[in-house]
């Protein structure tokens, strides 16, 4: 770390115009004063900032850390060095559940990268009416979750939910969706795509319509058509914010708790869509095992810190 | 111009202050919330036994306080604070309602967690691990005895023994309940059954269910939870039902891998795919099954009888329509139920005027909870079988009351009342021997082909893996 450069005011001559104090040269701690009260309103914005950050963020996190290698029984808290990983590793639910939250990223990111960047480019075709069609777009976002939970949750009813309805009516046969654990986690993806999107579609949206028309013109003229222009011009021009919302897809889809909570009453059929998150929740809120969630937590913020460095630096390189 | 090294500094010392700043707000905030009760003076005899010093001012925060849109409990609420005021003019008693269930898990665990628990909080029996493992309780042996609490040699032992832990008392009880098979009396005289004759066994269970969901019209026999760790809590009580168990008498060792927990696993595979009895909606959790009982779209689910107050209190159903009797099987029956518990750390006034007002509360005849021509004149419910913590003279004395001042036809509930089932408390690690239960029980109620043998395997694998990490 590099020595501080403090000004001491040894040897700095008043600048022409410049009244000397009465008191001498200025010390490092008058400087500092005048530092602050230069930026007292700043000042005063941040202090609020970081009270906030220091009490619902920061603490919480250095106290999840700590107890992730504590152990508190009978009234007694000692440190439990490795045991709690060691006991989530041994939990026969662990790796169900990061097979799980693996199947859920990867579903999602299929379904919830793809559709709304299709969603986009249709959407960018359109010359008239496109407010409506963004406001449209965006409206399940705005929803509350628990409302579309509830929507989804009849729709996938088995005896008398809408999909099975649509299924009948074209003489194919009912399907279990949320209740067979062959496609219960597919229809959790299908609705959380369906409550996403809108914010990913306009982030898209708003990324196509920064490409320069002259480039689409050009290809044009080369003779290209729309799958080519798509191919040649949409993609790469938009390569860099659709890495950057593919990574931030995967940070967020892997800390998916509402929907499967909310849509299969946690855990899903034999276990098919407990998450990583919920068994935190589980550790923490039903098993009273503190220990264990915060270290089950401390796995999944190493894997997402991972992630998370990857996108730093190719937002990084965005603004070079 | 300035170097980027100032500006550095510059920035570093501002966020210095700033931090220092903030952790001097931090640490202000914390001493706020222990919440004892400052305002207690004297000095009361510390021996536990003597009487609470009338001198001694105390207060006592309580919770579960009912709430305001609970008009007529928080009107007897208050008038017990009166009445017991009288007695102890020095205790002022400063309740705390909570919306909605008394006890959230989660709330719970982080109120226990950062205790801010109130110097009289509601526990569910099966917390009370959880609470000496924060340090949260304090051991109240010494001040229960026969003149602080009357009633106590009437109280059934096992209660007790749940509110115990290493011979130490650290809990009094305020309600329980034992499972039974809820029906739904519409349906079943509908279905051609008789609704005062609830089945007994399995084999009547499923056949009754079968008939029932002959009714059509999404009509479901028989309904069971296979979610939230609601499946695997009532697979324990089904085994229980049938006279096994679910972990050993040593507490180490998974004991339902046997024919009774293949029974269990079987009948409701059966009833749901061969017998399609079941509805086919499942993945179901604590309320749901009651909402579908409620509007008569189910026959029979395992239940407690203080189901029917919220089936009629929250989902607008009748008491008229709604029967017990004894679990199938009758061959034990799980219970719990609830109790309240003292902070850690309460002085002994406190401790003792806590034990006083619990005491006239709740463990009192014709008092408090008790005072059953008060609940009828307020039009609460009277007559359900429970709370039914009392034995003896106690018990003869309640019940003839209760029968008194029934409001609704407590005849339904003859069946379960006159076969008692002896109570079997839950399992050590309940909760997560519940998750891995669940498991299975969402495998026979979805999957038509699960395999009811490599289920039980595996849950007992994972059970003794539970166990062994203890």
């Amino acid at each position: 770390m590099s020595a501080p450069t403090l000004s001491t005011g040894k040897a700095s001559a008043p600048p022409p115009g410049h009244h000397p104090r009465p008191t001498g040269p200025a010390s490092a701690r008058e400087e500092f004063v005048r530092a602050l009260r230069r930026n007292v309103t700043a000042h005063g914005f941040l202090i609020g900032a970081v009270l906030c950050f220091s009490f619902f963020s920061w603490y919480p996190m250095v106290r999840e850390f700590v107890l992730a290698f504590q152990k508190t029984e009978n009234g007694e808290t000692t440190w439990a060095g490795w045991s709690n990983l060691s006991y989530v590793f041994n939990d026969p639910a662990f790796w169900q559940a990061w097979r799980n939250t693996a199947l859920f990223t990867v579903l999602a990111l299929l379904l919830g990268f793809a559709v709304p960047f299709v969603v986009a480019v249709v959407l960018n075709e359109f010359r008239h009416a496109q407010g409506y069609l963004r406001l449209l777009v965006y409206l399940p976002v705005m929803l509350p979750p628990v409302a579309s939970v509830l929507l989804f949750k009849y729709f996938y009813d088995p005896g008398y939910g809408l999909f099975n309805r649509i299924l009948e009516f074209l003489h194919l046969p009912a399907q279990q969706w949320l209740q067979d654990p062959g496609t219960s986690m597919l229809s959790v993806v299908i609705a959380s795509t369906w409550m996403n999107m809108g914010g990913a579609t306009l982030i898209y949206l708003a990324a196509l319509q920064g490409i320069p028309g002259e480039l689409y013109e050009a290809a044009e003229l080369d003779g290209a058509g729309l799958l080519r222009k798509i191919w040649h011009v949409t993609i790469p021009q938009t390569r860099l914010i659709l890495s950057l919302l593919l990574l931030m897809q995967i940070i967020a889809t892997m800390q998916v708790f509402t929907e499967p909570f909310l849509l299969t009453n946690g855990a899903g059929p034999e276990g098919s869509t407990t998450t990583v998150v919920y068994l935190i929740y589980q550790y923490a809120f039903n098993f009273n095992n503190y220990g264990g969630a915060a270290a089950l937590g401390l796995l999944l913020l190493v894997v997402l810190a991972g992630f998370s460095a990857v996108y730093v630096r190719l937002s990084r390189s965005s603004e070079d | 111009m300035r170097s980027a090294g100032f500006r550095r500094t510059r920035r570093a010392s501002a966020a210095a202050v700033v931090t220092a700043l903030a952790l001097t707000a931090l640490a202000s905030c914390g001493t706020s919330s222990s919440g004892d009760g400052n305002d207690d003076s004297g000095s009361g005899s510390s021996d536990p036994s003597a009487p609470l010093d009338p001198k001694a001012k105390v207060t006592l925060t309580i919770d579960c306080m009912p709430p305001a849109a609970k008009a007529a409990e928080l009107r007897e609420w208050n008038e017990d604070v009166k009445t017991f005021n009288k007695k102890y003019p020095n205790v002022r008693i400063d309740g705390k309602s909570t919306p909605g269930q008394c006890l959230e898990p989660p709330r719970f665990t982080a109120m226990l967690k950062g205790k801010s628990q109130p110097d009289v909080f509601y526990a569910y029996f099966t917390d009370l691990q959880q609470v000496l493992d924060n340090d949260g309780a304090v051991d109240i042996s010494a001040y229960v005895n026969d003149t602080s609490v009357p009633a106590l040699k009437d109280i059934q032992p096992q209660v007790l023994d749940v509110a115990r832990k290493d011979g130490k008392l650290y809990a009094l009880p305020t309600s329980n309940y034992t499972m039974g098979l809820m029906i739904n009396r519409k349906l079943f005289t509908q279905a051609g059954l008789d609704p005062d004759k609830p089945p007994v066994t399995w084999e009547e269970v499923r056949a009754a269910s079968k008939k029932i969901a002959g009714l059509g019209k999404g009509v479901a026999g028989f309904g069971e939870y296979s979610a939230g760790n609601n499946g695997g809590w009532h697979f324990t009580a089904t085994q229980y039902g049938l006279g096994g168990d679910v972990v050993d008498a040593s507490g180490k060792k998974a004991a339902f891998n046997d024919d009774k927990g293949k029974q269990v696993l079987q009948q409701l595979h059966d009833m749901r795919w061969k017998d399609d009895s079941m509805g086919q909606t499942q993945l179901l959790k604590w309320g749901d099954l009651q909402k579908q009982i409620a509007t008569d779209k189910l026959g029979m689910f395992l239940a407690a009888p203080d189901d029917i107050t919220y089936m009629v209190q929250q989902l607008g159903a009748k008491y008229e329509n709604f029967g017990m009797g004894p679990i199938p099987g009758a061959g034990g029956t799980l219970f719990g139920g609830n109790n309240y518990m003292i902070k850690k750390g309460s002085s002994p006034d406190k401790i003792k005027a806590a034990v006083a007002w619990l005491n006239f509360q709740n463990l009192t005849p014709e008092k408090g909870q008790f005072d059953w021509g008060r609940r009828k004149a307020d039009n609460l419910p009277v007559g359900l079988p429970q709370p039914n913590f009392f034995t003896g003279e106690s018990k003869t004395a309640d019940d003839a009351e209760r029968v008194a001042n029934a409001t609704m036809p407590v005849e339904n509930f003859k069946a379960f009342m006159d076969n008692p089932v002896q109570g079997k408390a839950e399992p050590p690690k309940a909760q997560e021997i519940y998750k891995i239960l669940d498991n299975a029980m969402s495998a026979v109620l979805t999957n038509k082909d699960a395999d009811i043998d490599k289920l039980l395997d595996t849950a007992e694998q994972q059970v003794n893996q539970v166990l062994a990490n203890q």
